[in-house]
């Protein structure tokens, strides 16, 4: 068995422990109707899926839209079980040694401006998300790197050749930020058009967004999965603070927040509700990280850079801030307990994870000294986001303190600090994130590089890219493991481009009458919402 | 238009101003006003605190404890509890108390200040412009206090100063529409049409001579302000528009508290307290300034 098949067994056990509580539901006939009320923790920077990664945008846009090929609903926790969403039958294996695919696509899908769903609508969507022309965004473009060409040639057929095989194309395929558009659409509105229209062919139709308030969506009743969805209707309403999310859960005004509570939240909701309350727990596919701003003088020597990630207690804050956080797991670059992730003995070589606290920080404190930037002051960019981005916020400053930093923290809610990531750049250091929906490590590491459009450090790192092309053409298991310790400790540790803090931990508490919905190592996964019923 | 009976408020505002020294006026103050005398020793203990605060908190307010989370008021070495970090609680509130003070006391300052000049400067000239900075001040007063910051801070961004000029920009036509009523009197009065006819510049009768004589009402706006920054303050940092951690301040402190104020009520009921106590106390003695300084209070 290799370690890829242990680890999706592992995932299995682990998704199906937790599900044990919500096993029997499974077995039940979905009943029909009823509106899903869900809280959302984070605003809408924008409807475009291609450009955005936050599940502020993912939980109330996704439902109205369709992707070629998606995660089974029934089985979010592997990750290399795939079905069609828009192609016919099983997703294809690749030709031509792994560099040829060929989808046949559904003949029966419309978007809900009444438009036929062709191959030429995929073959456009991925255009834009693969080869976007100069000037128009595409966060997971450095996903798609091994693609050479997309073709539509008849509107039922779609061929995409690689230059390259390479097992992270279908996971990244996959992922359901690849919200599939109107060729028409596109074409006669531009690329921008989808940040502020939704056209999709989803399983429910937009309603309305009213901003601050709520995202609502109805049925789509020719939904090209017959009989589906089961709801009438869903409403995602916003609320930025933790304590009303928890609160609104157990006044049921909503049924359910899609990303995940602290273990504290989860405990004082089972107090109350008892069997009213189906807990689902899982690791979590996402991390947050300190980015430095290299265009900035300050964070242009490595040795500071290495100061801060030295600074930081990642051990003994995976053992605090897990009570207050939803966070747990000391980690590298790629998902801890994965088979190329880095053992516990080789994260602790890195700088940074050591054991020994003391070391550490004297070593920090000797860097900043050398560089010249001893007690330096400097501006931490943080997200308006309670769980877990101000709990880290604020930890980490405390971090820096013990280094002699002095740290102030600007906090901004999500649409102002998605600005000043990507177009103001008007930060020194911030908060950052690698969350990605799918366990794809190849595809999910390539936030690392200054390529990458999800990158916001502001280098380039060519000797970070060679490897990580060197990676991306390599097939074997072992030779990828060692790429990436090599890569790995580069990213974090030589060059410290950015200061890994700790994995995320997922736990959602929701009532008991929301069925079919299952928790999935990512919070962007599963969230078309077309198999979930409410049994009331 | 003025009424006689307000040129007579203004004699009276003379009559005081010629024969009371302010510290007999402080005096009066506390014999006559035992609940103001109580809110100015609760401000006057803030101020102390807030100005000897390094000296008074016993611990670090920022300094992390992860071996004491959550602990409950009582522990041995952080009598109030400690926070979801293990901040020392106390220590916290000693700290945040200068926070609060100085978003007071500079809100409350700058913008009675601005209210007053503006106040006297549109009743002096009068006329058009009168009516026009008027109309402005009108749609400014339009909207809510709260609201008004809110907007303020969404343009301008979180952030201590940010949230002072939230603060101040709607003090200044409240003060002002107060200035300006006593300062319309003030501009009928023989000694203004004096100045002029001796040929000194608008500035000056504005300044030496009819600013003074608005005193009384801008100490009494000054001291409406105070409570109302701390609480307009405090707002907008449990909104997460204020202050952001780690810096110490009671709204900011009552918003994390909300996470988890099931398991470890201290956390916002110590903020909380601290809060309205201020707030009071400032109320109480701005309450005790009007009445000593405005003579229609003081006469029933």
């Amino acid at each position: 068995m290799s370690k890829y098949a242990r680890f999706a067994l592992a995932l299995a056990v682990g998704a199906g422990l937790s599900l044990a509580s919500t096993g029997p539901a499974d077995a039940e006939t979905p009943k029909r109707g009823g509106v899903l009320n869900f809280v959302v923790g984070s605003k809408i920077p924008s409807y475009d899926g291609h450009i955005e990664g936050t599940f502020g945008m993912i939980h109330p846009i996704r439902p109205f839209y369709s992707s070629l090929i998606r995660i089974n609903p029934q089985n979010p926790q592997s990750s290399t079980d795939f079905h069609c969403d828009l192609c016919v039958g099983e997703v294809p294996k690749g030709e031509e040694g792994g560099t040829l695919f060929k989808f046949k696509i559904r003949d029966d899908v419309k978007f809900h401006d009444g438009t036929p769903l062709t191959a030429a609508d995929i073959k456009a969507t991925l255009d834009k998300i693969v080869f976007p022309p100069k000037g128009v965004p595409s966060a997971r473009k450095a996903f798609f790197k091994a693609v050479e060409s997309i073709e539509a040639p008849s509107p039922t057929d779609l061929v995409i050749k690689l230059k390259f095989a390479t097992g992270s194309f279908i996971p990244a395929l996959a992922m359901p930020f690849n919200f599939v558009y109107s060729k028409k659409d596109l074409d006669e509105h531009g690329y921008s058009w989808h940040r502020t229209n939704i056209n999709g062919s989803g399983a429910f139709k937009f309603k309305e967004h009213v901003k601050g308030s709520h995202v609502s969506g109805v049925r789509y009743e020719d939904y090209h999965f017959k009989g589906q969805p089961y709801l009438d209707g869903f409403k995602a309403i916003s609320a930025p603070k933790l304590a009303v999310r928890v609160q609104a859960i157990r006044g049921d005004r909503a049924a359910i927040e899609f990303r995940g509570f602290p273990p504290k939240q989860r405990d004082d909701l089972v107090k109350a509700l008892g069997d009213d309350i189906t807990v689902q727990e899982s690791d979590w596919n996402c991390v947050l990280m300190a980015t430095p701003n290299q265009e900035r003088a300050n964070f242009q020597d490595p040795r500071v850079r290495q100061a801060l990630t030295l600074a930081i207690d990642r051990w003994g804050g995976s053992q605090h801030l897990s009570r207050i956080a939803i966070v747990k797991t000391v980690g590298g670059v790629v998902f801890p307990n994965h088979p190329l992730a880095a053992t516990k003995a080789e994260l602790v070589a890195l700088n940074g994870y050591g054991t020994d606290l003391k070391a550490s920080r004297a070593k920090a404190k000797e860097l900043l000294a050398a560089a010249g930037k001893s007690g330096m002051e400097f501006e931490f960019n943080n997200r308006g986001v309670d769980q877990p981005y101000k709990v880290v916020g604020t930890w980490l400053i405390g971090q820096w303190r013990q280094v002699g930093l002095k740290v102030k923290q600007r906090v901004q809610p999500s649409p102002p600090f998605y600005a000043t990531l990507r177009k103001k750049k008007d930060f020194d250091v911030s908060i950052d994130f690698n969350c990605q929906s799918i366990i794809n490590p190849i595809a999910d590491i390539s936030k690392f590089l200054g390529s990458a459009g999800n990158n916001y450090g502001n280098y380039l790192d060519q000797e970070l890219e060679d490897l990580y092309n060197t990676l991306l053409q390599t097939g074997d298991e072992k030779k990828q493991r060692e790429i990436i310790r090599v890569f790995e400790k580069r990213a974090l540790s030589d060059q410290a481009h950015a200061a890994i803090t700790l994995w995320w931990y997922k736990i959602n508490p929701h009532r008991s009458y929301v069925k079919g919905w299952k928790i999935a190592p990512s919070h962007y996964l599963n969230q078309h919402l077309d198999q979930v019923w409410i049994d009331k | 238009m003025v009424t006689p009976s307000e040129i007579q408020v203004e004699a009276e505002f003379e009559e005081v101003a010629a024969k009371k020294p302010w510290g007999q006026v402080c005096k009066d103050l506390m014999r006559k006003q035992p609940l103001g005398t109580f809110g100015l020793a609760i401000v006057l203990v803030m101020i102390v605190t807030a100005i000897f605060a390094d000296y008074i908190a016993p611990h670090d307010p920022i300094q992390e404890d992860f071996s004491a989370m959550f602990a409950e008021p009582g522990h041995e070495s952080y009598p109030l509890g400690t926070d979801e970090f293990g901040r020392d609680i106390l220590s916290r509130l000693v700290h945040g108390s200068r926070t609060a003070l100085m978003v007071g006391f500079i809100c409350a300052i700058v913008g009675a200040t601005l209210g007053m000049v503006i106040g006297v400067a549109s009743a002096f000239f009068g006329g058009l412009f009168d009516l026009l900075l008027q109309r402005v001040l009108d749609v400014f007063m339009a909207f809510p206090l709260i609201i008004l910051a809110l907007a303020v801070v969404a343009t301008l961004g979180p952030g201590i100063q940010n949230v002072m000029i939230a603060i101040i920009i709607p003090f200044v036509p409240q003060c002002a529409r107060v200035v300006r009523s006593n300062a319309l009197a003030i501009r009928e009065i023989p000694y203004v049409d004096a100045a002029r006819a001796l040929g000194f510049s608008n500035s000056r009768i504005i300044l030496r001579h009819m600013v003074p004589n608005v005193m009384a009402p801008y100490l009494i706006m000054l001291t409406t302000f105070l409570g109302q920054a701390i609480l307009l303050e405090a707002s907008l940092s449990f909104l997460g528009l204020g202050v952001q951690d780690p810096i110490p301040a009671w709204g900011l402190m009552l918003t994390n508290a909300s996470e988890f104020f099931e398991g470890s009520p201290w956390l916002a009921i110590y903020p909380g307290v601290a809060i309205s106590l201020s707030v009071f106390g400032f109320n109480l003695f701005g309450d005790a300034v009007r009445d000593t300084l405005d003579p229609k209070l003081r006469s029933r």
